[in-house]
């Protein structure tokens, strides 16, 4: 069942086509983002509508406007005299050659023949394209004004960093829920996540205050509930599993200036850093806060050639970690070791930062721990290799306000730009959220596999997450009339081609179900294959 | 055949054009209606573009006569004479032809022969020959004396009385001459503001 749109008068493969709407067909039925079908004499295309305008015959229609009042003028000019055109971007070839009916869609290479009829595209078409829920795909959502289901192929997914994007309130924190859940049905890897706002262990809260569960509620054998503030997890009557401390000696030189802008130090502070590391080792913090005579002091900062002042701007600014009442000089537990406990085992970690969400610990925090968790992987990776045993479990690494770490001047020092260069190297990943993209990197967000963006007005942030997809301006006009809430457009490595889509449903009773449900048939249906 | 309205006999014809006399004084087939004529294995189909009443002898004008009548119809009735000097004849421009039972909207092979009778055309075969736009741009081509726009009006308007839903006959056909005067928008207008209803 489609429905016939109209037909294509001109275009090209890298401007996508021209179509000259019916007149049966209204213009005000058609939306930027929805998907069609070209029915070429050989191949059937598949695209979507990127544009769409108004046309007219004779240019002095537009001088001396017909009597549109009379319903028959308005009724013979419509499709005739005055049109509506739209801009198609094909983007598959789905079936008519062999390639496409034996490996699925491919990418378009030509272009159909003039005249060559347009339809809407059916559901069917869609799930061709989009797949459908399976072992490997998880339901995200559905296509803008569509009820087919669209699937994300999260092996493919995970392979690779990828990004979630949207200004404040658009439903970044509701998507990364469902493409969380979805990792930890439908894939090999297990996650860590940097919880900074509580939202994603326990539970959150949804823009009308209303209380939507967590990943700790939905799933309580699969996800560990770290905390950093285990009086605010009380108080919220959060069930934690490990109240995460800190010690002086994790501190490294490196996450000091990584903090530079956020604790106000200078240059030579952070450089000072560094000889204060070298002479005094893995103690270097507690040594540099400890109070000294005058006299000490000054042999001290004379033998490492550090000004005072300076050593006056780190020390205020050294303070400031030290207030945090998760450093301790000497912790009774090794974070560390407790989180790799429990990635080992598939169970996925939400580290939750209580009451302190302010950047500076969370900077601190995530970077520390990543840093030495990917050092981890890293070195097991590679006895795997060496010794060609198990690779350690896929990890996917998530971080809130990622502009943060992954800006241009501190982007050299973070773990998290080297994770998302290497990329599945070590088998560590990072899923990015954050609403002011273009202040991330750009050596870093070229290497995101898959991206997904809520809606975006900034021009600077639109390029930036735009920058070096194919049919960057058809996707630009897409992406700007997004609407507000709960709509998103999503491309790159993990699906064919790019679709804006409406997240599914988080939040209600059913919905819960309709996540925890989806996982178990899973198993059930593995089950019934070992019976076969 | 039989029910067929008989209008009149050819007396000039052309590839393009026929002209033919009415049997009746007056009673010519309405401007913009479908006629047609030939034989089964033949038949051309016209549309009445022109008509005129005029005297038998070319030479002798008619004179006024109603000076002392009270009514159009007392003229005639004192001068009987009358309908047998004048004849009425109309002029009709052919928009396509039928050959056994195949209808081509196009001119035909042959023009009509001298003395061939002309018949109006039955609302089935107008609706049957309206099916296809095509004679529109033969109309609106034609160079006829008659303003194109009047005469594809009046034409469009006879063959819509046919239809069971004339607008929808009218809107199509509308649609149809957007196409064709795309680039003659006044023209355009001006056959629009004539046909709707």
């Amino acid at each position: 069942m489609s429905e016939r749109l109209g037909i294509v008068v001109s275009g090209s493969l890298t401007k996508g086509m021209e179509v000259k709407l019916d007149s049966s067909a209204s213009i005000e039925d058609m939306a930027v983002g929805r998907f069609v079908t070209i029915e070429g004499a050989k191949r059937r295309f598949f695209g979507m509508i990127s544009e769409v305008s108004l046309g007219m015959t004779d240019q002095r229609l537009a001088l001396t406007p017909p009597d549109v009042a009379d319903p028959f003028i308005a009724e013979v000019l419509a499709g005739t005299s005055t049109f509506g055109t739209l801009h198609v971007s094909p983007t598959l070839v789905i079936g008519g050659d062999a390639a496409s009916l034996l490996e699925g869609p491919q990418p378009v290479k030509t272009v159909p023949s003039h005249f060559s009829v347009v339809n809407l595209a059916s559901e069917r078409d869609v799930e061709l394209v989009f797949g459908s829920e399976d072992a490997k795909r998880f339901f995200i959502g559905n296509p803008l004004d569509m009820e087919t289901k669209l699937c994300l192929d999260l092996e493919e997914f995970v392979k690779r960093s990828n990004g979630i994007f949207g200004k404040s309130g658009t439903g970044k924190t509701f998507l990364t829920r469902i493409l969380l859940i979805g990792m930890l049905q439908k894939s090999q890897a297990v996650n860590l996540v940097f919880d900074m706002h509580n939202e994603y262990g326990w539970e959150g809260s949804s823009e009308k205050g209303t209380k939507v569960k967590g990943l700790k509620q939905l799933f309580p054998s699969r996800v560990a509930v770290f905390t950093l503030d285990e009086e605010n997890s009380r108080h919220r009557q959060v069930i934690t599993d490990f109240a995460v401390k800190i010690g002086y000696d994790e501190i490294e030189p490196a996450d000091i200036s990584l903090l530079r802008q956020t604790l106000n130090l200078t240059e030579q502070a952070t450089e000072a850093v560094y000889r204060l590391r070298q002479r005094f080792g893995k103690d270097w913090l507690s040594q540099t806060l400890e109070t000294r005579e005058p006299e000490e002091t000054r042999t001290l900062l004379d033998e490492l050639d550090i000004h005072e002042s300076t050593f006056q701007n780190l020390r205020r600014g050294l303070a400031t970690i030290q207030r945090l009442p998760f450093i301790e000089p000497k912790p009774p537990t090794n974070a560390v070791k407790a989180i790799l406990e429990h990635l080992d085992r598939g169970t996925n970690v939400v580290l939750e930062f209580g009451r302190y969400r302010d950047i500076t610990a969370y900077i601190l925090v995530a970077n520390m721990l990543s840093r030495r968790i990917y050092a981890q992987y890293q070195e097991r990776m590679e006895k795997a290799m060496a010794e060609d045993t198990t690779r350690p479990t896929p990890l996917v690494i998530t971080i809130e306000e990622a502009h943060k770490f992954l800006n241009p001047e501190v982007a050299s020092q973070t773990i998290f730009s080297t994770i998302a260069r290497e990329m599945r190297k070590y088998n560590v990943t990072l899923l990015v959220i954050d609403q002011r993209p273009s202040g991330i990197d750009s050596e870093v967000m070229s290497q995101m596999g898959t991206k997904i963006t809520c809606l975006l007005d900034n021009e600077r942030d639109i390029d930036s997450v735009l920058a070096g997809v194919s049919g960057r301006n058809e996707l630009k006009s897409v992406l700007s009339k997004l609407a507000a809430k709960r709509q998103a457009l999503v491309f790159g490595h993990a699906v064919p081609m790019p679709v804006a889509f409406q997240p599914r449903e988080y939040g209600s009773a059913e919905s819960y179900r309709g996540f925890t449900a989806s996982g178990k048939t899973g198993t059930k249906e593995d089950i019934e294959k070992l019976w076969e | 055949m039989a029910e067929k309205e008989r209008v009149g006999e050819v007396i000039e014809a052309s590839t393009t054009t026929l002209t033919a006399q009415c049997y009746e004084l007056y009673e010519i087939p309405p401007l913009g209606s479908l006629v047609k004529t030939g034989d089964s294995s033949a038949e051309l189909y016209a549309i009445v573009y022109n008509a005129a009443t005029t005297s038998l002898e070319p030479g002798r004008r008619p004179i006024a006569r109603g000076k002392d009548e009270t009514s159009e119809e007392a003229i005639y009735r004192s001068s009987p004479q009358l309908a047998k000097l004048l004849r009425s004849e109309f002029g009709a421009v052919v928009v396509g032809h039928k050959e056994g039972d195949r209808l081509y909207h196009h001119l035909p092979p042959q023009p009509a022969r001298i003395h061939s009778f002309v018949y109006q055309c039955p609302p089935a075969e107008v609706r049957e020959f309206g099916q296809s736009f095509d004679f529109l741009n033969i109309l609106l081509n034609a160079g006829l004396p008659v303003p194109a726009e009047e005469l594809v009006s009046a034409a469009l308007r006879q063959m819509s009385r046919a239809h069971k839903d004339p607008r929808a006959f009218l809107v199509a056909a509308g649609k149809e001459l957007a196409i064709l005067l795309s680039g003659n928008l006044n023209q355009l207008k001006a056959i629009l503001g004539r046909i709707k209803q």
